[in-house]
């Protein structure tokens, strides 16, 4: 039993910590670790949406922009998948199920020689992503979860959900996409997070 | 100075002395840090564990001791779900060494000096560094008026109890109060409610002159707490609070 | 829920780390609404890929900060002026 870490120095004698399962596998990404609970990180206060208010919009370099109010959103083909999820700060949770509209859907009709979006939330928060990294069966815009409406805590009613990314860029508690010629870093790939995010890459800041 | 200690703090070793248990879930641990700078009255350290393979887990705890007591000592409560907590009560063993920095803080302090009243309201383990506030007055020689509301479950998980009472006996300038929120056992005295407007009216000065007021346990005690004594015409800033959250434990 | 806030004392460390002085009595002014509070009474954020610091008077965010192996990046644009002293 060491006293000191190679690198860290100081060893805490008994210290395990949370056991984490780092057991590779091809479906988790390097420096990731599976859990079967499902982690809350929070940016700040739980956004109270009113759905009678709420609507969903495309906007930006787009002639005419899009708009669905919840009802509207709730009338357009919805599909379930399943799919593992990958959070910067480490914890992957794998088979997830989610209830939404696929953004191919939504793009139906929409020309644009845009390359880039920003999908932008209640409370200001925003998140860059290529366009190419939400189409082709890349994106969903979800209100269930597990089978059940989303909870607020965890985006409810509605949020983004780009699965192959890290999982700051599924946007919680979205409200819409705005496309653009330029790639416009979001709430934080603007302070050191990376502005693509493929965690199969593990490109979690800036310059990875 | 709003803290005393080296400009830059910098990990240093505790060796764990003493462990005293206050309640079923709650112990206090009595360290030897040579290199302790010293501290004031409502500071906290971090503390660090690092496992075998390099993982490393950091929290903030109060500091329970007086800046006159001999030893450094903090007091825990052990969450079940916890990852620092279990480890600090539990597997540390007397003897074993710690990593931690501090003393920390220079916002929620009480120097002792002012002769202001000082007013202090506790959730649980919140009353940590309430306690160091206590500890330290007991050796401040001209004595400022202080009250303390103190919010526990049940009667057996009321940190410090003996120690409250025997100080509050000792100095008729010190007054304590309890609340129990899950309990009425028999022969009890106390309160046996959450805190509202009627038991804060009840327990602390009418009105904010110059009182020090320190509030300090979870986030929603804290915000419930403060917020009865805005409405009781307390200056939200001379309020000071501290929130202790489900960071893991 | 509600749990998830902590106030400025919960980052005493790192804010160390940064400015190298104790800066929870540190007295920021908020940018989006000039309330100026000590840091140890602004909100925080600490579950997220960063640390989130926001006003208590208006909730905008009036710091950011990312830490990572040796790195930090620290966004203070919310926070109009931050007034503090050696000690």
């Amino acid at each position: 039993m060491r006293d000191t870490h190679p690198l860290m120095g100081f060893v805490s004698r008994g210290f395990r910590g949370k056991r984490r399962d780092t057991a590779s596998s091809a479906r988790v990404p390097p420096g990731q670790y599976v859990v079967t609970d499902f982690p809350v990180l929070s940016a700040g206060p739980t956004p109270r949406v009113n759905l009678d208010q709420w609507t969903f919009s495309i906007e930006g370099e787009i002639d005419e922009p899009k708009r669905w109010t919840w009802k509207e959103f709730r009338a357009l083909a919805a599909e379930t998948v399943t799919k593992d999820i990958h959070c910067v700060t480490k914890w992957s949770k794998l088979d997830t199920t989610w209830k939404g509209v696929s953004v191919d859907t939504l793009m139906e009709g929409v020309e644009t020689a845009a390359e880039f979006t920003t999908v932008f939330s209640d409370a200001g928060y925003t998140t860059n992503i290529p366009l190419d990294d939400i189409t082709g069966n890349k994106a969903w815009v979800v209100y269930e979860f597990d089978g059940q409406p989303l909870h607020p805590e965890h985006g409810g009613p509605v949020r983004f959900l780009v699965p192959h990314l890290y999982f700051w860029k599924s946007a919680k508690w979205v409200r819409g996409i705005r496309l653009q010629n330029e790639e416009h870093p979001g709430f934080w790939e603007s302070n050191g997070y990376n502005m693509y995010g493929d965690p199969w890459r593990e490109q979690r800041y800036w310059g990875d | 100075m709003i803290s005393r200690g080296p400009r830059l703090i910098t990990w240093q070793l505790g060796v764990l002395a003493e462990i005293v248990q206050e309640t079923p879930r709650v112990s206090s641990l009595y360290f030897d840090a040579p290199d302790w700078p010293g501290h004031l009255a409502g500071q906290h350290i971090d503390v660090r564990l690092t496992a075998d393979d390099g993982y490393q887990a950091e929290r903030s705890y109060s500091i329970a001791s007086a800046p006159e007591d001999r030893r450094l000592a903090l007091t825990v409560e052990r969450l079940d779900d916890g990852e620092v907590s279990p480890y600090l009560v539990g597997e540390l063993r007397v003897g074993d060494k710690l990593e931690l920095r501090g003393p920390i803080g220079g916002y929620f302090v009480w120097r002792g000096e002012e002769e202001r009243p000082l007013l202090l309201i506790g959730g649980g383990s919140g009353v940590v560094p309430l306690m160091s506030m206590l500890r330290h007055r007991s050796h401040v020689a001209r004595k400022a008026p202080a009250r303390l509301l103190f919010s526990s479950r049940t009667l057996a998980d009321v940190i410090y109890h003996e120690e409250l009472e025997r100080l509050s006996s000792a100095d008729g300038g010190l007054r304590v109060f309890h609340t129990l929120t899950r309990e009425k056992p028999a022969g009890w005295t106390g309160y046996t409610r959450r805190i509202d407007e009627a038991m804060v009216k009840e327990v602390v000065w009418p009105t904010q002159d110059m009182v020090d007021v320190f509030v300090c346990g979870p986030t929603s005690f804290v915000e419930a707490a403060a917020s009865l004594l805005v409405a009781m015409g307390y200056d939200p800033r001379a309020v000071k609070t501290e929130r202790f959250g489900a960071t893991g434990g | 829920m509600q749990e998830m806030k902590l106030d400025g004392n919960a980052i005493g460390g790192l804010l160390r780390e940064i400015f190298t002085v104790e800066m929870t009595a540190a007295r920021g002014t908020c940018a989006s609404c000039g309330a100026v509070n000590e840091l140890g009474r602004v909100q925080v954020y600490l579950h997220a890929p960063g640390t989130v610091v926001r006003c208590p008077d208006c909730e905008q965010v009036l710091m950011k900060i990312v830490r990572s192996g040796g790195r930090y990046w620290v966004d203070l644009t919310g926070t109009r002026c931050l007034e503090f002293g050696e000690g």
